[in-house]
């Protein structure tokens, strides 16, 4: 019996938009306030009173649909999808129906390998999120609504993500566009971002092709929680499948719960009443139409995205894929970067400079690199001197450091404290006389014992820069060194 | 082509409303709905082939507001009509199913 298997997976995407107030009123979305104190007749769904769309809602998902290669619909409306829950004060959940403000894209994912994979998004559309449900152990939930109309931006994939890996990988690219494009936080520890898996497998046993059932996964709170899911998914169809040979059918689509404690899926639901939601156009919300001049207004804002910037800096700049990817997590680094590389100095130096010294300096302060007070020509001015051997990787760190706390220049700094390096030939050679002379045992493993050679050399390199207090270039040490054991 | 509304989608649609409904009144809107939807029926006669699908009724679009705060309700304001509250928060029963299909 031969077995072998696709892992099927799509995407359902719950965006938090970072717009100021919510999707139709003005109450102010803030993190952590008191239950129920940015709420007003209109998120509490009040009758008679009326919703106002929030034209930077609009803009987000426009920004975000044209990041994602999506078609843009000129003309949407909105839709009420009714269900009754408590966190949901109107009885129905304003979305987008038949007309979603954006379609038909694909999202490019850069893959372990080093190479990229496009992945299809089916569409995205705006809605209004739920208030907050809180289960307590009495025998009530208690209700919180200041979340309840806060825009969100839902995307639906294509089914062609093949592993966890590329799911967790999707998931990251996603979370680094938005925050490129500045349209979310995308916080997952604060539910900015909500992942839904649909996972199925099509396996092919004795040249024939099951599916197995799909299941959707639901709370997933973290890029770990998600791709694991998918693989115990995986494990838990194929052993059914083994198991009962049940394969899809339609209607016996089930529900899973992840359980982040025992690290595994546990079923929810399973096929239930298929939900009727009795779509509508909302009678109090106007259509929205999106002429060409406010698609190229919103279209100017895009910049470079960050697939694309890790590409350049890998193909421009000579760096190595995962360095590109380091200086990219961030939009406010790979731009520094960026521009410290355009002041003229080496894309290498500035990366290690970066990546060694600076993201640790950031986060110490809890900030970013380009708020440091370090300016990029300051930097290429430091990344040059370790480049012609002036000063060490080491001392290079001591200076950065200081260059956040004044306005000198790393030349000025390296000579206040002494950091400059001693390239005089003629000085370092009287050090490694001195250090041949001390060392009579190492220098005669480094010319004759093969098996010694290469620690005896480190050994007296060592000596010298320390006779030196640290201040010779180590380069033309290694290089005097070794003419003279040679000799 | 006759469409009557029988009692089971009156009860139905009674659930999804979360109504209670008597007897008497499953009676009276199976009959009161049977109308309404026999009249849509005379309205679906009409050859809207090349007709665009109207999405409001109002000539009127893109009525958009600034994303500028606006003062919202206080706590107490905003559980003024609530049946119970706790703590801040509106009190409502358990609901062990997560129906919502959100």
């Amino acid at each position: 019996m031969s077995l072998n298997y696709n892992i099927i997976v799509g995407l359902e995407i719950h965006v938090q938009l970072a717009t100021r107030t919510k999707m139709f009123c003005g109450c102010e979305l803030e993190f952590g306030q008191p239950p129920n104190t940015r709420v007003c007749p209109v998120c509490l769904g009040m009758p008679g009173a009326l919703p106002v769309m929030n034209k930077a809602a609009v803009e987000a998902a426009i920004l975000t649909g044209l990041a994602l290669n999506c078609t843009i619909s000129r003309f949407t409306k909105w839709d009420r999808k009714s269900y009754y829950y408590p966190d949901l004060p109107k009885n129905y959940q304003i979305s987008q129906y038949d007309l979603p403000l954006a379609e038909n894209g694909y999202i490019e994912i850069p893959l372990e390998d080093g190479t990229s994979k496009k992945i299809r998004i089916r569409r995205a559309h705006l809605e209004e999120d739920a208030g907050k449900n809180t289960h307590t152990l009495g025998n009530f939930s208690a209700v919180d609504l200041n979340r309840a109309g806060t825009p969100l931006l839902e995307i639906v994939t294509e089914p062609d993500l093949n592993s966890p890996s590329e799911v967790r990988q999707l998931a990251q690219e996603l979370q680094r566009i938005v925050r490129y494009l500045g349209v979310s936080e995308a916080d997952m520890q604060k539910g900015h971002m909500r992942f839904e898996p649909n996972v199925n497998l099509h396996i092919t046993q004795d040249g024939q092709v099951f599916k197995t059932p799909i299941t959707e996964v639901k709370n997933l709170n973290s890029f770990r929680a998600l791709e694991r899911s998918i693989a115990c998914e995986v494990n838990r169809q194929l052993d059914e499948f083994l198991a009962t040979g049940k394969t899809l059918q339609i209607g016996n689509k089930s529900t899973y719960g992840w359980d982040d404690v025992n690290q595994m899926t546990v079923l929810q639901r399973e096929k239930e009443e298929a939900h009727d939601y009795r779509y509508f156009p909302d009678p109090d919300l106007v259509p929205v139409a999106v002429s060409d001049e406010w698609l190229s207004r919103i279209a100017s804002r895009l910049g470079e995205l960050p697939l694309a910037m890790q590409q350049r800096f890998v193909r421009d700049y000579g760096l190595s894929d995962y360095d590109a990817q380091v200086l990219t997590a961030e939009k406010s680094t790979a731009v520094f970067f960026d521009a410290a590389v355009r002041c003229g100095a080496q894309p290498k130096r500035i990366c290690n400079l970066l990546t060694q010294t600076g993201l640790k300096l950031a986060n110490e302060k809890q900030t970013t690199v380009d708020a440091l007070g370090i300016s990029p020509g300051r930097l290429a001015a430091l990344a040059n001197m370790v480049e012609a051997g002036q000063i060490s990787a080491t001392s290079a760190t001591v200076i950065f450091e200081t260059m956040t706390q004044t306005d000198e220049d790393p030349a000025q700094i390296a000579e206040q404290k002494n950091l400059l390096q001693k390239n005089d030939a003629g000085e370092i050679e009287a050090l490694i006389e001195q250090v041949i002379w001390e060392n009579q045992k190492a220098v005669s493993d480094a010319k004759s014992n093969p098996k010694k050679a290469k620690k005896a050399m480190g050994f007296l390199m060592g000596q010298v820069i320390q006779k030196s207090k640290g201040q010779a270039n180590p380069k033309i040490v290694a290089e005097l060194l070794n003419r003279k054991l040679m000799a | 082509m006759n469409h009557q509304i029988d009692r089971q989608l009156v009860e139905r649609a009674a659930l999804l409303s979360r109504l209670e409904l008597s007897e008497s009144e499953i009676a009276q809107f199976s009959t009161q709905l049977s109308a309404i939807v026999e009249y849509i029926e005379k309205i679906n006669t009409l050859h809207t082939e090349h007709v665009e699908p109207l999405a409001h009724c109002l000539p009127v679009h893109n009525v958009l507001r600034a994303d500028e705060p606006r003062g919202s309700l206080s706590n107490a304001e905003a559980l003024a009509n609530a049946p119970d509250t706790i703590d801040g928060y509106f009190k409502v029963p358990k609901i062990l199913d997560d129906n919502s299909g959100a």
